[in-house]
């Protein structure tokens, strides 16, 4: 599983770092950067991160 | 697609003595496509009920949030403040690319980091309106005394309202949000005076320069200085009456099911449960759209009710219980797309608080009058209590 995240997209929600603290931050503009690729005990989180984005900011590629 | 003709029902104002989420909700949410209402002036709209129905139409780029265009629904009721769009800067009536200047502009005072960073000054204010509650006896009105109060003050504080200011400040915006207990001309009176108020604080800040937004938003120049009263406006009225409702509407659930007082999940539940702004992410059709296979045609009004999404069964089990233990993160009680709410987790920081403080100092705290007694608003967008006696 990989993360790639659009900062342009981002709204600024901080969805993500509710979800999944560990993976995402927001920068000093308050949008979305990526600290990590997610690991097996992060996958979940990252997962429902990506499905609470509400500008659709964070994909999961299966690969 | 073909669908039978569309079930036509009645807009679903909020009437008195009628529970919220209507039930109805639940029997448009089985009808295939969208469900026809017309609005008070008799202008027909799409409501929209499904989980994911709602959050399609959030997102659709041929959905618009800009009450400017024919066919926006004018449901009638308002927050109280009017012409909104004609107030420069007043940025959830504009869609993207225009949206999003004001909306980068102000992310950074809304980070998770930011919001937390302010929670000991959110405690203090907390605990100053649980003094000002207990000093004044042994019963009183949770809504006046402490759920406006509290968003009221927190967003003066991160604006730069002077403490002098701030009953100035709280006392208009609350004329502003009384719908029942105020006139037009009173409401539009404190619109007008808060309008000149704001307009008057980015004079002083543009000389004076502190540690608030305004002073921030001025230092980055993103949002020109005619716009920015319009901005201002905005992030008071968007999180003062909302939160308020929220702690209000929490406490009495947390007194009606007291197995979950002290457990911050209480918090999410709340939101998704009350779905306090079922009727505020209104949107036009710019281009024919399909929405669960039915066809918005370009200029049809489309009214998406996040209550009804936020007890769909297919989103949420049981969606009728109140049950902080469940993930209800999804719900889209802040709405959804690019317009989600920007102040959702200080929204989330300040109810936390206020839920915990409360109960934690106030141990015998109960309803003064019986539960199906409580006065529910029927009278604005929004749902919430006008009062909550209680005594302790």
């Amino acid at each position: 599983m990989r993360i790639t995240v659009d900062a342009d997209r981002c709204v600024g929600a901080g969805q993500c770092v509710l979800s999944a603290p560990e993976v995402f931050d927001q920068d000093e503009d308050g949008l979305v950067t990526l600290l990590m690729t997610p690991g097996a005990e992060e996958e979940a989180k990252a997962r429902l991160a990506s499905g609470l984005c509400p500008s659709r900011a964070i994909t999961v590629h299966e690969d | 697609m073909t669908l039978s003709d569309p079930l036509v029902v009645d807009f679903p104002l909020r009437k008195p003595g009628v529970p919220f989420p209507p039930p109805g909700y639940a029997g448009y949410r089985e009808h295939e496509g969208l469900v026809l209402s017309h609005l008070p002036n008799g202008d027909r709209v799409w409501l929209v009920t499904r989980h994911e129905d709602v959050r399609a139409v959030l997102t659709d780029p041929k959905i618009s949030s800009n009450p400017e265009h024919k066919g926006f629904p004018n449901v009638g009721v308002s927050l109280g403040v009017p012409k909104q769009t004609q107030i420069p800067g007043w940025f959830v009536g504009m869609d993207s690319p225009e949206h999003d200047r004001f909306r980068k502009a102000l992310i950074p005072e809304f980070t998770v980091r930011r919001v937390r960073a302010m929670r000991p000054a959110i405690e203090e204010t907390v605990d100053r309106c649980i003094d000002a509650l207990l000093a004044s006896g042994d019963s009183g009105d949770l809504i006046a005394d402490f759920a406006l109060p509290i968003p009221s003050l927190v967003i003066s504080s991160l604006l730069g309202v002077p403490p002098g200011d701030r009953d100035f400040f709280e006392s208009r915006t609350r004329t502003l949000i009384s719908i029942r207990d105020s006139t037009e001309e009173q409401r539009t009176a404190a619109a007008k005076d808060l309008l000149r108020y704001v307009n008057r604080l980015v004079s002083i800040k543009e000389k004076w320069r502190g540690d608030d937004l305004i002073s921030r938003l001025l230092a980055t120049g993103s949002i020109a200085t005619h716009e920015l009263p319009g901005v201002l406006m905005l992030l008071l009225i968007a999180g003062h009456e909302t939160t308020a409702n929220n702690i209000g509407l929490g406490v009495v659930t947390l007194l009606m099911n007291p197995q979950w007082i002290g457990d911050d999940r209480a918090v999410e539940e709340t939101l998704r449960f009350h779905s306090v702004a079922d009727l505020v992410s209104l949107r036009v059709a710019v281009e024919d759209v399909e929405i669960a296979g039915q066809l918005v045609k370009a200029g049809e009004g489309i009214v998406p009710l996040v209550a009804a999404a936020n007890h769909d069964e297919n989103a949420f089990e049981c969606p009728h219980m109140f049950d902080p233990s469940r993930s209800a993160r999804h719900h889209v009680a802040f709405g959804y797309g690019v317009h989600q709410c920007l102040g959702q987790n200080l929204v989330r920081i300040e109810m936390e608080i206020a839920y915990r403080k409360l109960f934690e100092r106030i141990p015998t705290l109960e309803l003064a009058v019986p539960v199906d007694g409580l006065a529910v608003k029927t009278d604005g967008v929004l749902y919430g209590l006008h009062e909550l006696p209680v005594r302790w």
